[in-house]
């Protein structure tokens, strides 16, 4: 592979995450943005191409509001969705750009404002209660079908997905998904931008208001602000850079991003394991590494229940073996495979379209060893997952500068 | 008495015991539960309507507690597997807690009603029960 085959993150950056009243998406992108740049030592004048996302106001064109907002040059702006995959997308749309050979830089951005939200994915469409029953849509309902046929809201759905797997390897109780909460939450305590540095008890975990069993709210993705954002070039561009550009850049060693292939049952209840099994197989490929040599992994823990299938679908652990590689304390920041030391989407938060890019932030920020009190010492190679429901499935293997 | 209408056009409730139906891949088996220019699967166009399974067992399930406004909680959310074709519904006559809701257990359809209009026609819906 030539260094222009290589693709490298020269910048990146993400906002604290949490509550933010007095800053609005553009802000938020703003912050990220130029934090980005001013990683990477550049301007927007070098920007040849921008991928944004910002999931709630998908049509609202956040790209080209942002450039309104710090530096309006005429370049592509492609704004993308993909659920909770929107920033993996954003992303991977950046490198495909620098790949094509088309611009040296290409910029990444995801943003979300989400404190307060509430559930998400529930109640399907809104009907007023009709004076004669009339059949409508697709299934020719007569009323809303969410909650009278199975749960379209994300804590059951990612509920169902963690009990199935229980139910095929065995292995799997309630407390067992609330000690992954516990193992996130007690990891968030180190990450300042976390949205919550709170370590919870095993006890206060299992006794949290119930959402759905066995997803308690303390074992759900944290509703809350957001925006991350990375600047990309390949190897041939790097070349030409300053030694500190060099050495604090970090390798894409694999980019991947899939959707769920045809399985019986997946147009009833999601399948997130194929796809995500998939993008790791691809990926480890791309890379020429396996599991065993990543430092550390960020995960897309939306829910408890979501955490411990993504240990095997990413091969991890051995197949159908997830629940005895998280109860050897493997996937703790102190074990041999550290899982979500960001304190993950449960308690650093889940601003939707800024998840994809920030996962990659703190793998980078490992690789580079800047992470402070939660660096995982001498980390050089790093695996960032997203999934976003419907589906989609971000996976980025990063790798340490050797310069 | 203006007679009954199912919740969902799947739900077939005047054509025998009430089952559901689905629509059939022609090429290779797979089924939906609503319409399809080809087949997700392997692309076939032809599609037939067949009567789905009535007695299943549990694959995965949730008990919801905390839903969308007019949603009444708590609920079984499941999808059951009816002899192959898998099924999502709610499980009903059973006490929604984890120490009578498992994986792997019997259940067959069962339907319910869920109101009845300014007509008087009275809408249906389905779940799965325990099958003792």
């Amino acid at each position: 592979m030539s260094a222009s085959d290589e693709i490298w993150i020269l910048g990146i950056r993400m906002t604290k995450f949490g509550k933010h009243p007095d800053l609005d998406t553009v802000d938020l992108a703003a912050e990220a943005a130029t934090g980005a740049l001013s990683d990477a030592g550049l301007t927007m004048s070098d920007i040849g191409a921008l991928a944004a996302g910002n999931l709630m106001a998908a049509n609202a064109g956040i790209g080209q509001q942002l450039q309104k907002q710090i530096g309006q040059t005429g370049i592509p702006v492609y704004n993308v969705a993909n659920a909770c995959a929107t920033g993996a997308t954003a992303l991977r749309t950046a490198i495909m750009a620098v790949k094509a050979g088309e611009v040296d830089y290409a910029m990444a951005v995801g943003v979300e404002k989400l404190s307060g939200a509430g559930l998400l994915g529930a109640g399907g469409r809104k009907r007023a209660e009709a004076d004669v029953w009339a059949p409508a849509g697709r299934y020719g309902a007569v009323a809303p079908i969410d909650g009278r046929i199975g749960t379209e809201a994300m804590p059951g759905v990612f509920a169902q997905i963690g009990t199935e797997y229980g139910h095929k390897y065995g292995g799997t109780s309630f407390e067992l998904f609330a000690k992954i909460s516990e193992k996130n939450h007690a990891h968030s305590t180190l990450n300042p931008l976390a949205a919550y540095q709170k370590r919870f008890t095993l006890e206060q975990i299992m006794t949290d208001v119930m959402i759905a069993y066995p997803n308690t709210r303390a074992m759900c993705s944290a509703n809350c602000d957001g925006a991350a954002a990375a600047v990309v070039c390949n190897g041939e561009t790097l070349k030409s850079l300053s030694l500190e550009q060099r050495r604090r850049a970090v390798k894409v060693s694999a980019s991947v991003l899939t959707t769920d292939p045809y399985e019986p049952g997946c147009q009833v209840l999601p399948n997130v394991n194929t796809l995500t099994r998939n993008a790791a197989a691809t990926a480890y490929e791309q890379a020429g590494v396996g599991p065993s040599d990543l430092d550390l992994v960020e995960l897309h823990d939306c829910f408890a229940t979501a955490e411990l299938v993504h240990y095997d679908n990413l091969m991890l652990c051995e197949e159908g073996g997830a629940a005895d590689f998280f109860n050897s304390g493997a996937t703790w920041r102190d074990g041999s495979t550290p899982v979500n030391v960001s304190g993950g989407l449960q308690s650093k938060g889940h601003p939707i379209a800024a998840t994809g890019i920030a996962n990659i932030w703190e793998i980078c920020h490992h690789l580079r060893g800047e992470a402070g009190d939660r660096q995982i010492q001498n980390a050089k190679l790093g695996l960032a997952h997203v999934i976003g429901l419907g589906s989609a499935c971000g996976v980025h293997i990063l790798e340490k500068s050797a310069a | 008495m203006a007679g009954q209408i199912p919740l969902v056009d799947y739900l077939v409730l005047d054509d025998g015991e009430p089952h559901l139906i689905a629509q059939e891949c022609a090429g290779c088996g797979a089924r939906f539960f609503d319409r399809r220019n080809a087949c997700a699967g392997c692309f076939a166009t032809d599609f037939k309507s067949v009567p789905v399974a009535t007695e299943g067992t549990v694959r995965t399930f949730t008990i919801v507690t905390f839903a969308a406004p007019g949603i009444p909680t708590p609920f079984v959310a499941s999808v059951v597997d009816c002899d192959g074709t898998q099924v999502r519904a709610n499980l009903i006559n059973v006490e929604p807690d984890p120490e009578h809701v498992r994986d792997g257990m019997k259940v067959r359809l069962a339907t319910y009603p869920i109101g009845t209009d300014s007509a008087g026609t009275e809408a249906v819906g389905f779940g799965f029960e325990p099958a003792t």
